[in-house]
């Protein structure tokens, strides 16, 4: 399979690719890992005029931590995410970034390539929601940080303006006593996620949930998040009674189609059970208990 | 508009050689190595990024050529099965595969070659976990992958009494 013939740009800066970007139109695309875009391209779902590869332009991918945020420059594989030291000190930045595809796509594909396709089956979004990700944007007017709840729009959608990038991803490191868990299920390494499901929770001293934010994935054109379940959390211990209650208002928000991965009816009987064992993991990494990974594909 | 050329030169170091071509920036990275370069080891199995069989290795990191274009190695170093054999002896990997019965039809096995080869410059002594977690985003549909993951062992442990 060909793509459309396009032009092809390879500048080496973000001021050059945006410069390139506005005078090309809006027929131009900015390339990064190509692990979405270039199946997309196959497909031709998209024929754009002209691609814009911004894979060589230095400094964007390294990943910093201080004590208030963790930098994850947006052309930061995979791969890289996952064996990271901020993976180390939070897991569930490697559940999500190493059960992406399989080795050979995590070693191209990127964080800030996955946000900004937006496919409402990819891992990451779920993930960012939980963590209240912001992602930095440069374009024509300059630089702005917008909250990845207000990013990510619609299936495929973003709020990027014309000849806008996506440069960094900022995540606040969480407090003391917190816990994460990210699991996609899917038939094999190379899928996507049937359904997916983030948590990110911190516990008090007794041991009840102090804060807690959810998220589905693969279950809507957007992650899906419920005001109604973090409240029957919040405040409360976390018994499996009360998170059955919680998973139930959950999978009531979740829209997922039925499609070649399974049924909608499928789909949120998944999300049922997978909520919960990944609440179990969040909640004892909370506890202070050193889980590795939620789960291999293999 | 651009001045950009309908077609561009790029140079790739193919197992070890230098080659430069004026392709197409469509041009996918196992169309250039398959067509151009008339390797026809790296096979083409499913084209959608799923099954492994194009798999080689770019700049050490085992990828699938058929989703990325030539133009994007450009510079880099790219690694097929062909660039295994030395001197007319197989690698040990090939050797393995062939003594294990790790093929069948042979169609998946330059991809399992070059993925299990990335993972055993990273991991020379793997777990059978390991094996299996990095051969993940390749498919068999012969050999249910037993003798595949005995291959690898055989030539991991092959390569360590060096």
């Amino acid at each position: 399979m060909y793509p459309q013939p396009f032009r092809y740009h390879r500048p080496n800066s973000v001021k050059d690719a945006i410069t390139l970007l506005t005078e090309l139109g809006e027929g131009a695309k900015p390339l990064a890992g190509g692990q979405s875009l270039i199946p997309i391209l196959k497909m031709r779902m998209d024929e754009p005029s002209d691609l814009v590869d911004i894979t060589r332009i230095p400094g964007l991918n390294s990943i910093s931590t201080d004590n208030d945020l963790i930098r994850i420059g947006a052309l930061c594989t995979h791969a890289q995410v996952a064996m990271s030291e901020a993976a180390l000190t939070i897991p569930v930045l490697r559940d999500c970034a190493g059960g992406i595809a399989d080795p050979q796509v995590r070693s191209l594909g990127t964080i800030g390539g996955s946000v900004s396709v937006a496919d409402p089956s990819s891992d990451w979004p779920a993930l960012l929601f939980v963590l209240d990700a912001k992602i930095v944007c440069q374009g024509p007017e300059g630089s702005r940080t917008v909250g990845i709840r207000d990013f990510i729009v619609d299936s495929y959608t973003t709020c990027l303006g014309d000849a806008e990038l996506v440069t960094e991803i900022q995540i606040p490191q969480p407090p003391a006593n917190s816990g994460g868990a990210y699991i996609g299920f899917k038939k094999a390494a190379p899928a996507y996620p049937a359904a997916s499901v983030a948590i990110q929770l911190t516990l008090d001293d007794a041991g009840k949930c102090k804060e807690i934010s959810l998220a589905l994935g693969s279950a809507g054109p957007k992650p899906i998040i419920s005001a109604d379940a973090e409240a029957i959390l919040k405040g409360n211990k976390l018994t499996e009674e009360l998170l059955k209650q919680a998973a139930e208002k959950l999978v009531a928000e979740s829209s997922p189609p039925s499609d070649a991965r399974g049924s909608a009816e499928f789909k949120q009987e998944i999300l049922r059970s997978l909520f919960l064992k990944t609440a179990a993991t969040a909640i004892n990494r909370a506890g202070g208990s050193n889980i590795d990974g939620t789960h291999d594909y293999v | 508009m651009s001045d950009a050329k309908e077609t561009i030169e790029v140079e790739i170091t193919v197992n070890g050689k230098s080659v430069r071509r004026e392709v197409e920036p469509r041009l996918l990275l196992v169309e250039f190595i398959r067509e151009n370069l008339q390797l026809t080891g790296t096979h083409v199995g499913c084209d959608t990024s799923y099954c492994g069989a194009c798999t080689i290795i770019l700049n050490g990191e085992a990828i699938k050529s058929c989703t990325l274009l030539a133009v994007q190695a450009d510079g880099g170093e790219v690694l097929t099965v062909e660039g295994l054999e030395q001197d007319g002896q197989l690698h040990p990997l090939q050797q393995a595969f062939s003594e294990c019965h790790g093929l069948q039809c042979g169609y998946c096995t330059p991809g399992m070659l070059m993925s299990s080869l990335a993972l055993l410059a990273e991991n020379p002594d793997p777990s059978v976990k390991d094996i299996r977690k990095r051969l993940a985003g390749n498919v068999c549909r012969c050999t249910g992958y037993q003798n595949i993951i005995k291959s690898v062992q055989s030539a991991a442990k092959a390569l360590q009494e060096g």
